[in-house]
């Protein structure tokens, strides 16, 4: 991964190449490359640094952008700390010391204009990168919108697919190359639902409803889970997002018609009750409009509440 | 009789949970045994239970907060420890309902217990004396908020014994911590320890907002004041307006849990959103409760041992106040993910860049005031660099986590957590010890041993990082944080490497401990004996070490900033004899006042009959809190007088003429 370093002196490289270092200090540069490689290559399977779709992979570069604007004032600051302190140390006599208090007007100025421009530069990736990587935006492609539906349960998450009629629990079938519009909500506690190498995650609570956009470029299996503490079974709240060829998500959604049960009221009040570490399971169809039913179910005022207290406000849907 | 409360209670079946309530009520008692059969329960009572000294009360603070630190570090040692081992098959050895229990209580005991105890002990201590005044606008006040914030950190812990601690994580996000998800007393545990201490805080913000605002010694304006006060006053204003919010936002939860109101419920109309507002409205403002203090500390050690004034005091005083009026309008970036829109999210991660800018000239300034000064490296200025080094890291990746986009991939991950972490340990943590090590001299009269301070600094650096850039690397690899089993058996070196961080932190705490016995053992040694061991620059520093109850027989009279550096510069420096005996007055001072602990014990069982629905017992707590408060408010004898004469004596002793 960094052949370049060690290219030979006829290579493409042309300058670098006069500049070769010595055998003694390559030997340090590889021993450094390999040290600072070792923990990014381990990230190399299931992390926010091996994107597998756009999201994934605007927001990755964000994050090295990010750092790297700001690595250009906080390296000289750490170095020049330890800089300082050392040499000033009291035993040093080499020093120059000056016991007066100094105030200098232009030092001033400059020491609140360097994290000022930082924070400018900083803001102008913060608002672009914000409207870009939106949730809520469609992401453009040519191939229409798949449309699932996410509910996050005690301690499963329950997957509907409602043009095609079937649903699937901790496991998320999408055809790679498509866009994926997720509208998402907890028929329990606050969850968040991730799949790191997809990119952004997002909150599902109660009664409300978020959207969120993700692509998948290449089939794959892509692990995903809740970012969002939600109780016992909260560390087996897994899934695997797998992006398939978009003949095959056919053929799956196919096979899933074909076989399991059906997802209707009384089905889904049995997934409902709190368990974990579910295995994946499919249901050949689904109840017409259920994230909407769930919603409602969710929000319902209970009878209790409801015979004591007229001033209930009315109870709003979506959010 | 007993409301909800029953043996079942009582965890007997469990040994873990036994095994701990055993080592803490085991070493309550040897405690109790000790003091009882030595008999310093009078000294106790009549020279720290009952002092209203600022200076008594701070130091009380500070071992609230060291003693809690114990206690939060081993939830600390014991999650890192569920999580190396229980990987792939392997399931550890702490069932979720107990790891979830864990990791609620580190958080809320190191928050409020531990970073709070010890940020406000340090300027129950220090700002009064740099004030050049005697004690704080509201002495008993004081007293009692101390008192509040045990009675927390004591409820807090009978969840060990009695009953469970919340399983929500510390911040009870509804509806997780609703009675519908957690019916049991674990939640109320949180909710009551946390409305009492926060009370106190509350009283501890009135109080010293008031001292700073309207009692400073004769001639220091607010641009002569030292740049710790000026840190403690906007960390005190912060206390004022944010802490209503979380007792509001509690009171809401409390509601729903007791009365079936549905604020942030599922159903009926709540929304748990609210509370997620709420309580980051409170949330954001108290990390910058908890670091400004700390960098407050660290601009009078790089000052006094670089042995010249602070680089641009006025540029601070301005980063100060910038942050503290900052630190309201960033909450949001909290939950960029709950799905507000591009405009909203890009307004708060730009704001929360923007708190960057006086942080950043703060840090410049440290490193201006470094630059051509005279740096004695006493343990406190080690914390210094570590802390710059450290803390520009955690900025960089708060930073990081302020563009709403990065968020998405990292919020809630192990890269969070290390990326507070960062900026708690390598900020307030690094800045109380630094605190701690600096003052203590002027508050026992004797300096802290050197080699094993240094050590403790070295295990905190060393500790920190082994334990926490793991977790930076296990963020980007997708680590969710709170989880109690670990999925991919490839994160287990890193979580091992983790482990061993935290092994390390751990020296640190021992090296403190040895620091503080070596310390007394040998205190013959390091009397300071001049007042002013570091050569300080500001007016603790000019009385004796320990000061007299008064601080000043005479009150200081102001005229630049670092007022006393200047008056040794132009050698008429108080404190020294010089002959002539100036004219002592009499001084009004604050009696002693039981209120403080009285109140607190009643509080008590006020807590703990509501947390279990105890009702009559409920109420004759509040009662009889309420009835002490007006006692102590309405009691005229609030103070006495000490006559010039006898101060005259007691100043001829003191200064050994």
């Amino acid at each position: 991964m960094h052949n370049w370093r060690h290219a030979s002196p006829d290579a493409l490289h042309g300058p670098a190449s006069n500049a070769r270092p010595g055998p003694r200090r390559s030997g340090l540069l590889r021993w450094v490359i390999v040290c600072a490689a070792a923990p990014i290559a381990s990230c190399q399977q299931t992390g926010v640094l091996d994107p597998q779709g756009p999201i994934a992979s605007a927001e990755r570069l964000l994050l090295i952008n990010s750092t790297a604007i700001m690595l250009v004032v906080v390296v000289p600051v750490i170095l020049a700390t330890l800089g300082f302190a050392w040499w000033y140390r009291s035993s040093n006599a080499r020093a120059s010391h000056s016991p007066d208090e100094s105030f200098e007007g232009r030092i001033e100025f400059v020491v609140w204009s360097i994290p000022a421009l930082i924070v400018i530069l900083l803001g102008g990736v913060i608002w672009i990168g914000s409207h870009q990587l939106d949730p809520r935006a469609q992401i453009p492609a040519k191939a229409d919108p798949l449309r699932v539906d996410v509910v996050a349960l005690d301690w499963k998450w329950l997957f509907i697919y409602p043009d095609q009629g079937i649903a699937a629990v901790n496991q998320l079938v999408i055809p790679a190359g498509t866009p994926v519009h997720f509208r998402l909500t907890s028929a329990t506690v606050m969850n968040s639902f991730f799949v790191p190498q997809l990119g952004s995650q997002i909150y599902t609570m109660g009664g409300m409803t978020t959207h969120l956009n993700l692509l998948a470029d290449e089939p794959g299996e892509y692990p995903g889970f809740s970012a969002n503490f939600s109780g016992d079974g909260f560390a087996e709240m897994r899934f695997i997002a797998k992006a398939v060829p978009a003949g095959d998500f056919n053929a799956w959604v196919t096979q899933v018609r074909g076989a399991g049960s059906a997802l209707d009221d009384a089905g889904y009040a049995a997934l409902a009750k709190p368990s974990k570490a579910v295995p994946p399971a499919t249901y050949r169809s689904v109840e017409p409009n259920m994230f909407e039913r769930i919603i409602d179910q969710t929000t319902a005022v209970p009878e209790k509440a409801r015979a004591g207290a007229a001033w209930c406000p009315p109870v709003q849907a979506g959010g | 009789m007993l409301g909800r409360l029953s043996w079942a209670a009582i965890p007997l079946d469990q040994p873990l949970p036994l095994y701990a309530m055993g080592v803490v009520v085991l070493g309550i008692l040897a405690v109790l045994a000790l003091v009882t059969v030595k008999g310093w329960w009078p000294y106790l009572w009549r020279e720290w239970i009952t002092s209203v000294d600022h200076k008594r009360i701070g130091v009380m603070y500070v071992i609230l907060g060291l003693v809690m630190l114990l206690r939060g570090y081993s939830d600390a040692i014991m999650m890192r420890t569920q999580q190396a081992i229980a990987v792939g098959n392997a399931q550890g050895y702490l069932p979720p309902d107990h790891y979830d229990q864990i990791f609620s209580a580190h958080g809320s005991i190191m928050i409020f217990f531990v970073a709070m105890p010890l940020v406000i002990g340090l300027m129950n201590f220090a700002v009064p004396l740099q004030l050049g005044v005697r004690d704080v606008a509201f002495p008993t006040l004081n007293s009692v908020s101390f008192w509040l914030t045990a009675t927390g950190a004591l409820l807090i812990n009978v969840s060990l014994v009695i009953g469970s601690f919340a399983r929500t994580g510390w911040m009870g996000y509804p509806p997780l911590s609703e009675l519908a998800f957690s019916p049991d007393e674990g939640v109320d545990y949180y909710l009551w320890s946390l409305q009492i201490s926060g009370i106190g805080t509350l009283l501890t913000g009135v109080n010293f907002v008031t001292t700073i605002l309207k009692l400073r010694a004769p001639g220091m304006t607010y641009m002569r004041m030292p740049v710790f006060c000026w840190t403690a006053l906007a960390s005190n204003l912060l206390i004022v307006a944010a802490f209503p919010i979380l007792t509001a936002t509690f009171v809401m939860l409390l509601l729903d849990r007791y009365l079936g109101f549905h604020f942030f419920t599922n159903d009926a109309g709540g929304n748990q959103m609210m509370y997620v507002n709420l309580f980051w409205a409170w949330g954001h403002p108290e990390v910058y409760i908890l670091i400004l203090p700390a960098f407050g500390v660290f601009s009078e050690v790089a000052a006094t041992f670089s042995g010249k004034g602070l680089f641009s005091y006025r540029s601070m005083v301005l980063a100060t106040l910038g942050i503290c009026i900052l630190s309201f309008m960033v909450w949001l970036h909290h939950f960029f993910t709950m799905g507000a829109g591009a405009d909203v999210n890009a307004f708060f991660g730009i704001m929360s860049a923007i708190i960057a800018v006086p942080t950043g000239a703060k840090v410049f300034n440290w490193l201006f005031t470094l630059y051509r000064g005279r740096i004695v490296f006493k343990t406190p200025v080690l914390f210094l660099v570590g802390f710059m080094v450290t803390f520009v890291i955690g900025g960089l990746t708060g930073v990081l986590l302020a563009v709403p986009p990065v968020d998405f991939v990292l919020h809630n991950s192990a890269f969070l957590v290390a990326h507070f972490h960062n900026v708690i340990i390598g900020g307030v943590v690094y800045g109380a010890l630094a605190g701690y090590n600096y003052w203590f001299p002027k508050a026992f009269g004797f300096t802290l041993d050197e080699w094993w301070g240094k050590a403790s600094f070295w295990c905190w650096l060393i500790g920190f990082y082994l334990a926490f850039t793991p977790l930076y690397v296990l963020g980007l690899m997708g680590m969710t944080r709170r989880l109690q089993h670990i999925p991919d058996p490839s994160w287990q070196p890193l979580l091992l490497v983790a482990e061993a961080g935290a092994i390390v932190i751990f020296c640190g705490i021992l090296c403190q401990i040895a620091q503080l016995y070596v310390s007394i053992r040998t205190r013959e040694q390091r009397l300071d004996l001049t007042g002013d061991p570091w050569n300080g620059r500001t007016l603790e520093w000019s009385t004796s070490s320990p000061p007299p109850a008064y601080n000043y027989a005479v009150l200081p009279r102001v005229e630049t900033i670092d007022a006393f550096w200047h008056k040794k510069r132009s050698g008429r420096a108080p404190g020294v004899p010089v002959g002539v005996e100036p004219a002592y007055e009499n001084i009004e001072m604050p009696r002693n006042s039981p209120a403080g602990f009285i109140t607190a014990f009643f509080a008590v069982f006020m807590g703990f009959a509501l947390i279990w629905h105890i009702w009559w017992m409920a109420i004759v707590g509040v009662l009889a809190a309420a009835v002490t408060v007006l006692a102590a408010g309405w009691s005229d004898e609030r103070e006495h007088e000490i006559s010039a004469a006898q101060i005259a004596q007691m100043e001829r002793a003191r200064l050994g003429a």
